[in-house]
């Protein structure tokens, strides 16, 4: 594969933004028969590649070449056509529409002038055959899961022809199964000759799926390797920047900290939990919080921790169980009540579920604060503005000043705003689910640092992660879910990432 | 506290200039536009005419505002108009010597309750079964009319109760009573939605409800407490109109007034997209509307037509306001310097 | 087969059929004279207009917009119809064509300000029933009666069907345009974009569809069928008058949502919109042979009914739990900025 002329190439491209400069110099190929995955931090400049690529803007300098031909998509829809397709993680189908008609839809096949209902139904359901799917094609899209659903996605952009696929994220709402039935299908793409870019956060599925990995770095291009040839502690050097010993320095002196902060002191139970849970969503389960303690809860996508954390919140009503906190029973109804008695969560979906763009970042911290305060007295605008600039400032959120709108965050920064938000209501039990997810490296570190000094406060934490490595590093007992079912406890020297995986293979 | 003063300057700054090229307009081109005199103890004039037609859509839009924040929209309350005037004649009384059926607060009383039950029936409908707004409040507006039509028994009820008057054609130290009406409506609004939480939280569930109720904000009673409030609104509405024609007219009483509250709502700078809000620019806006017809009127040209300019009105500050025209405009403009 | 006819979308036209059935039943138990073909086919006769109107607001309703205007559209149909031919003297054929010219391109108007500008359909048909209401008065304001003999012919014409029932032509021409509405609507590159965009605009602009194309049809299709229904309702009327048409756009809208298209989008069809328009028929026959309630029952019970039927939809959404394709659309209540 190497020997032959790569089908792209991207040729020294630099893109500049008002006052950032999302790439400088990149270089990119791509062959004919390979995974490519491209890594990099947030900011580092690959989502702005992918983007130069499909159209969405237009390069400052720099050229694509096309099977050795210049090209310059002016749109997604220009790309497109050039045979260059892309599936991104929000579907981008009609839900509404059959499943045969998403695959076919503005090419439907006519005859004597108007649609052949029966023969687009048979195209479709040869288009998936080539894929090894088998569905009904005529149920509504809706209908199918979201695993189904990026396949007819797939298949969809397959059926108009196409040279190269780019993959966005695919893989964030799919479980273990799905997963690797995705997988499948991409290795026999590949297989067939199709090039296929690969873009995702997580680290062991770019090592399975992908042949070689492109490691961008602040906007510059940092190597092309193949994945077999560069070891997993390396590659995240390179993203972060940083020495490999550095790296493995930091990672030590956390492992330190850690131990002093996570023991559990003395006193009650901040959370007593029996036998929680509903029906479809989380098994009955028995969970205990002390003071200053991190629990982490590990286990695969769709194994149920946000559900649980939902049930915890209040988010969800459970239909069993009874929860303590301090010692006096609570009737955790809802997210207002949960956040009366102390308790504060950030959801992981950070965009539908946490920010409110429009809002200034001074009020999107001080909301949660307010609430509690109740609504008619409001919190006087100097001590709102002592509290926001207080958190900016310890948190490192990334922002001109208090006053300007949510929206101009990254999604890191965001985050951290989120984090803000309930640290300014002084929780006693602060429940993270995946707080790290989709930030850089640097961020994820400050982060876990944040916790661990949150608990050392004497703050209990619930620490929700889908990588089981920053689960173990932060948590000083880890309860493992499976299925949506809590399936055991790990506690002292028990707490690291292969005894998560072995309880996940062999329990539940 | 200078930048978020700033930032509400800079949306009202629209309509306030729409307003201010209006009075312009008007200045050099409409003889007397601004001639007020004394009579009868009151001030008259073409600028009081507005204030006084501008009112009832100004109450509504007072209650609309909110709605509008928490992404949602009330298309009843021109039907809701029509009940509570209808409510209130009813009580009244046709007697010609003036003698009311019922005292005169009783009536009113009467009337504000079942506006503001109506109101909450809207609530009801779009927090708690969670039906979308539009939907919810296609309800009222199409059985509502219906409803005023029931109660006055499809005849205009005439009224002769003197004191009732004082809503749509009294005046207080000079001008309208109704204009007071509004500025207290406006301010108690204004100062509970700002000085307290509830102006940030009803933004806030607007902007992003699931975010909203995460962070414990009872987004179902938000919802409900805005309904409920512009249902009111509608009821002083009625009352302010129903006491300018001194009748209740089910069938024409409101008419068109949801469509003229939302523009002015828009026009104002509240997003119909939820978010924040701007009180006082919707009463600029409300404003701008009735100085339009005004104007027109002004220049003998017959009222319907005046529906006419409204709607090409309707059209520059949409696409005013249209960021994709703005873009297309400066592309234009950008081209002609450089080929300068 | 009985999984496709649960399927909820299924579900609604059945729902409303068996509505109009009830309707009609009990009609016909409780008042004599009610059963007979004739008054059936009088549904079609009385609300021809209205079922053109409901047809062409289907198709804006199922593309995820809202046309406000239809109302006051075909009010300025029937003046712009009643002057050409009353006080110009055109020849009514004529007069008919420039009619159904000026509905379409007003209505192509209003498409290409909410397409190429972004700007929300709600404000800017509402501004078009400004425009249209207006327009009427400008033509005249008075009623203008019609003599011509074409439209007499029209208006007292009887076309045989069964035994003794007829229909007039208005009728007729309101069958056809259903069935045509029916048939783009499923057998048609454009219905089927129109569809697509009410499941998610975003998503059709990105798969290559002609997403403007379709728009700016969507609502010159309305206009059209806004100035046919004006048109009809001349002949129905034999008279021009600037209120015609008042707060139709509501009768239109409810009746496309009892017919079972949602008014997210999305969903929906002509023949539900048809069965809808029966349903609303029905009601005002009802209340006529009641003899004793204020016609303005017909708006209570239709809102009744919108209601009924919304919740219906409600509760399906709820229970179905649809999974959500990822890409949250933030969609305002009325429906703006589509």
């Amino acid at each position: 594969m190497p020997d032959e002329a790569p089908v792209l190439e991207m040729r020294k491209i630099s893109k500049v933004f008002p006052g950032v400069k999302a790439l400088s110099g990149v270089d990119f190929r791509l062959f004919r028969g390979e995974v490519h995955a491209i890594m990099g931090q947030n900011g580092a400049g690959k989502s702005t590649l992918v983007k130069v690529l499909t159209g969405v803007h237009e390069q400052d300098a720099g050229e694509i070449l096309l099977e050795g031909k210049a090209i310059r998509p002016s749109s997604p829809l220009a790309a497109q056509r050039l045979g260059i397709s892309t599936v991104y993680q929000e579907v981008n189908l009609c839900p509404n529409l059959s499943v045969a008609e998403n695959i076919l839809v503005g090419r439907q096949p006519m005859r004597f002038g108007r649609i052949d209902w029966k023969e687009l139904n048979r195209r479709a359901e040869e288009a998936l055959r080539r894929l090894n799917v088998e569905i009904d094609v005529t149920l509504a899209l809706s209908s199918c899961s979201i695993a189904i659903q990026q396949m007819v996605a797939i298949a969809r952009v397959l059926d108009v022809s196409s040279k190269i696929l780019i993959l966005d994220e695919p893989t964030s709402s799919l479980d273990e199964a799905e997963v690797e039935r995705l997988f499948a299908l991409i290795r026999t793409l590949r297989d067939q000759g199709l090039a296929i870019l690969f873009i995702t956060h997580f680290l062991d599925q770019t090592y399975s799926i992908s042949d070689r990995i492109t490691v961008l770095q602040n906007g510059l291009f940092c190597g092309e390797y193949r994945t077999a040839e560069l070891p997993k502690l390396e590659l995240i050097a390179k993203m972060l920047g940083k020495e490999l010993s550095e790296f493995s320095y930091a990672a030590e002196h956390a492992a330190r900290k850690k131990e002093a902060a996570t023991a559990r002191k003395e006193g009650p139970d901040l959370l007593r939990v029996r036998k929680l849970g509903l029906r479809g969503s989380i098994a009955p389960f028995d969970l205990d919080l002390g003071e200053g303690e991190v629990l982490g809860l590990a286990g695969l996508l769709g194994s149920g921790r946000t559900e649980m954390a939902k049930l915890l919140f209040g988010i969800d009503s459970a239909d069993q169980g009874e929860v303590e906190v301090k010692g006096k029973k609570a009737n955790i109804s809802s997210p207002r009540a949960a956040m009366m008695i102390g308790m504060g969560f950030c959801s992981e979906d950070r965009k539908n579920e946490g920010v409110f763009g429009e809002l200034t970042v001074r009020e999107n911290i001080v909301l949660a604060l307010q609430v509690r305060r109740g609504m008619l007295k409001s919190i006087p605008y100097a001590k709102q503005l002592e509290i926001a600039d207080g958190l900016i400032a310890s948190l490192k959120i990334k922002t001109p000043s208090a006053e300007n709108a949510a929206f101009q965050l990254s999604g890191g920064n965001l985050q951290k705003v989120m984090l803000a938000r309930w640290l300014a209501t002084n929780p006693t039990v602060l429940i993270l689910d995946e707080p790290t997810r989709g930030i850089d490296v640097g961020a994820k570190l400050e982060i876990m640092e944040l916790i661990l000094n949150l608990s050392k406060q004497g703050m209990g934490v619930i620490f929700i992660s889908s990588e089981f490595e920053e689960v173990a590093r932060c948590s000083g007992r880890i309860a493992v879910l499976k299925d949506h079912a809590k399936i055991g406890e790990l506690s002292g020297q028990d707490v690291d990432e292969r005894k998560i995986v072995r309880t996940i293979a062999e329990g539940g | 506290m200078a930048s978020v003063r700033s930032l509400m300057r800079s949306r009202l700054v629209w309509p306030l200039a729409a307003l201010a090229c209006l009075f312009l307009f008007n200045l050099f081109f409409t003889p007397n536009f601004f001639a007020m005199e004394v009579k009868e103890g009151h001030l008259y004039g073409n600028l009081i005419d507005i204030i006084k037609n501008a009112a009832p859509i100004m109450l509504l839009a007072i209650g609309l505002t909110l709605v509008i924040a928490t992404r949602g929209i009330d298309i009843s309350v021109g039907s809701v108009v029509a009940i509570s005037a209808g409510v209130v004649a009813i009580l009244l009384g046709g007697d010609l010597a003036g003698q009311p059926k019922y005292p005169v607060p009783v009536a009113i009383g009467a009337a504000l309750l079942v506006s503001t039950a109506a109101g909450v029936w809207n609530g009801l409908l779009v927090s708690r079964i969670g039906m979308q707004p539009i939907i919810a409040t296609l309800i009222l507006f199409v059985a509502g009319r219906g409803i005023a039509m029931v109660f006055t028994n499809a005849m205009v009820i005439w009224l002769y109760v003197k004191p009732f008057a004082i809503f749509g054609q009294g005046y207080l130290l000079g001008l309208p009573f109704s204009l007071y009406l509004v500025a207290v409506m406006l301010a108690l609004t204004a100062l509970v939605t700002r000085r307290t939480a509830i102006g940030l939280f009803i933004e806030a569930v607007g902007i992003n409800p699931t975010a909203a109720r995460f962070s414990g904000i009872n987004a179902k009673n938000m919802l409900l407490g805005v309904y409920t409030f512009t249902g009111f609104c509608a009821g002083v509405s009625g009352l302010v109109v129903c006491s300018t024609v001194m009748s209740a007219d089910g069938n024409n009483a409101g008419n068109l007034f949801e469509l003229d509250a939302i523009l002015a709502v828009v026009l104002g700078g509240t997003s119909l997209n939820g978010g924040k809000f701007y009180l006082f620019g919707s009463m600029i806006g409300a404003l701008i509307i009735q100085t339009l017809t005004t104007t027109i009127y002004a220049f003998n040209v017959p009222p319907e037509i005046s529906q006419v300019v409204k709607a090409l009105v309707v059209y520059a500050v949409s696409l005013l306001q249209s960021e994709k025209f703005r873009a297309k405009v400066a592309g234009v403009f950008a081209r002609g310097r450089a080929a300068a | 087969m009985t999984r496709r006819l649960l399927e909820s979308r299924n579900l609604s036209i059945l729902a409303t059929l068996a509505l109009f059935l009830l309707m009609f039943g009990a009609g016909s138990t409780a008042f004599s004279g009610f059963f007979s073909v004739q008054n059936f086919l009088n549904l079609f006769i009385d609300n021809a207009y209205l079922l053109i109107i409901a047809v062409g607001m289907t198709f804006v309703i199922i593309s995820g917009g809202i046309d406000l205007s239809v109302g006051s559209m075909l009010g300025l149909a029937t003046m712009i119809s009643a002057s050409l031919v009353e006080k110009s003297h055109l020849n009514p054929l004529l007069v008919i064509l420039i009619v159904l010219s000026i509905g379409t391109a007003l209505g192509f108007f209003m498409g290409c300000l909410i397409q190429f500008f972004d700007l929300p359909p709600f404000i800017i048909t509402l501004a078009g029933l400004y425009l249209g209401r207006g327009l009427c008065y400008v033509v005249s304001i008075d009623t203008i009666a019609i003599s011509d003999p074409f439209f007499d012919r029209a208006a007292h014409s009887q076309i045989p069907i069964i035994g003794g029932a007829f229909l007039s032509p208005s009728a007729v021409i309101a069958l056809v345009v259903a069935a045509v509405g029916a048939y783009v609507l499923r057998f048609t590159r454009f219905g089927r974009t129109v569809y697509a965009m009410g499941g998610n605009e975003q998503s059709a602009l990105l798969m290559g569809l002609p997403v403007a194309r379709t728009k700016i049809g969507i609502y010159a299709l309305s206009g059209f069928c806004s100035a046919l229904a004006g048109v009809v309702f001349t002949f129905y009327t034999l008279s021009g008058y600037a209120l015609d048409g008042k707060g139709m756009e509501l009768d239109a809208i409810a009746t496309v949502v009892i017919g079972g298209t949602l008014l997210t989008g999305g969903v929906g069809n002509a023949l539900g919109t048809v069965v809808g328009v029966l349903v609303y028929g029905t009601i005002q026959v009802l209340i006529v042979f009641q003899g004793t309630l204020n016609s303005w029952w017909t708006r209570i019970v239709i809102g009744f009914l919108v209601f009924v039927f919304c919740l219906l939809q409600r509760v399906f959404e709820a229970r179905k739990g649809t999974t959500v394709v990822r890409g949250v659309s933030r969609e305002p209540a009325a429906m703006a900025g589509h």
